[in-house]
């Protein structure tokens, strides 16, 4: 478990020194899972050694967001002004999103002649 | 019995009390959530969230006090972000074989959840600081979270953002993808993964395992996408 978590925190790390380094738009951590990936399929010893750590740290993903989401408080008087904009924002686009992304995955999958394999 | 007050005063300001107290609300919501059988509205982090900033409110403590324990919780979501290349390798293959579908499905999609969000809140007078905070709610959360910080924007304001677009992209998903008659569960998991992040791609796994698994694909490349347009798409509204 050790080892597995040294190498994502190296990884992250890297990440971060570049992001910061050349002061990239890119956060830091996802520079590293990028890296990560590519070191994967390098080497396929060391995603057998990171997969069950990194399955157990996603495992709990909603947790680690706890902390951040109990920041509403500091943000209430925001959403009392302009909560329903938000709200508003936030269903517009979930739906829009939705639908450009799927009609747009059928459309290019038909063109390309990739069916669906089930 | 000695005078609680004391003892209070000491354990209300270190680390120990507010750490247990995010484990333990956690832990109630979770609880809850596998209760109604995982529906999308009793999503454990909501009710988590709900719990302790009613303690909070019932205390009298601030939030950079919550946060001084709760930070350590925090803080693991930058490895949770580098392990997403777990999944993501595990998936290297379908993405190679469905390419093409997938890079304009995450174009169409990406683009239109920022653009659109951002558009709306913009045009309902949402001041500009709080758009910086908006941009880059359809990632997961750990991701968004930098690139509120990167934008500028507020990272607890976007974590909230993050969640209610997660519940809505849960709820909305299925309805709307039977309205489009979209009969591929490929299609309909890697929208979901890319408009509604780990909310929605736990909601795809449990309608379907190919849409779950798409869902995720989708998830990992839109945090890396979103990182990339986020700052250019915020420029048009700036």
């Amino acid at each position: 478990m050790i080892p597995a978590l040294a190498v994502i925190l190296l990884f992250q790390l890297g990440g971060e020194a570049l992001s910061r380094g050349l002061g990239l738009p890119v956060p830091g951590p996802v520079i590293g899972m990028v890296a990560l990936v590519a070191a994967f399929a390098a080497s396929p010893r060391l995603a057998a050694l990171v997969r069950p750590v990194a399955q157990g740290l996603l495992a709990h993903l909603s947790l680690l967001f706890v902390p951040a989401g109990v920041g509403v408080v500091a943000h209430l008087p925001l959403l009392r002004e302009a909560g329903g904009a938000l709200l508003a924002a936030l269903l517009l686009s979930t739906i829009l999103a939705i639908a450009a992304g799927a009609l747009t995955f059928v459309a290019v999958a038909r063109l390309t002649g990739d069916a669906a394999d089930d | 019995m000695t005078d609680p007050a004391p003892i209070w005063s000491y354990l209300s300001r270190e680390p120990l009390l507010w750490l247990t107290a995010t484990l333990v609300a956690y832990t109630i919501a979770d609880t809850v959530s596998r209760a109604t059988g995982r529906a999308p509205l009793a999503n454990p982090v909501l009710i988590a969230v709900i719990l302790l900033a009613l303690l909070l409110g019932v205390t009298g403590t601030p939030y950079t006090t919550y946060f001084e324990g709760a930070q350590f919780v925090h803080f693991m979501l930058g490895p949770a972000t580098v392990a997403l290349a777990a999944p993501l390798y595990g998936n290297l293959a379908r993405v190679r074989r469905s390419a093409l579908p997938m890079l304009a499905a995450l174009l169409a999609g990406s683009v239109t959840a920022v653009a659109s969000a951002l558009a709306v809140a913009a045009a309902l007078g949402v001041p500009a600081p709080v758009l910086a905070s908006l941009a880059p709610k359809s990632t997961t959360a750990p991701v968004a979270i930098g690139i509120a910080e990167a934008l500028g924007g507020q990272p607890t304001l976007t974590a909230v953002l993050v969640l209610l677009t997660g519940i809505i992209g849960a709820v909305v998903a299925t309805p709307l993808l039977n309205l489009l008659r979209i009969g591929d569960w490929r299609a309909r998991g890697f929208a979901v993964g890319v408009a509604a992040h780990g909310i929605g791609t736990a909601r795809a796994f449990q309608v379907h395992e190919t849409a779950g698994a798409f869902a995720g694909i989708g998830m990992g490349l839109n945090a890396v996408l979103t990182a990339l347009i986020a700052p250019w798409v915020l420029g048009w509204f700036g």
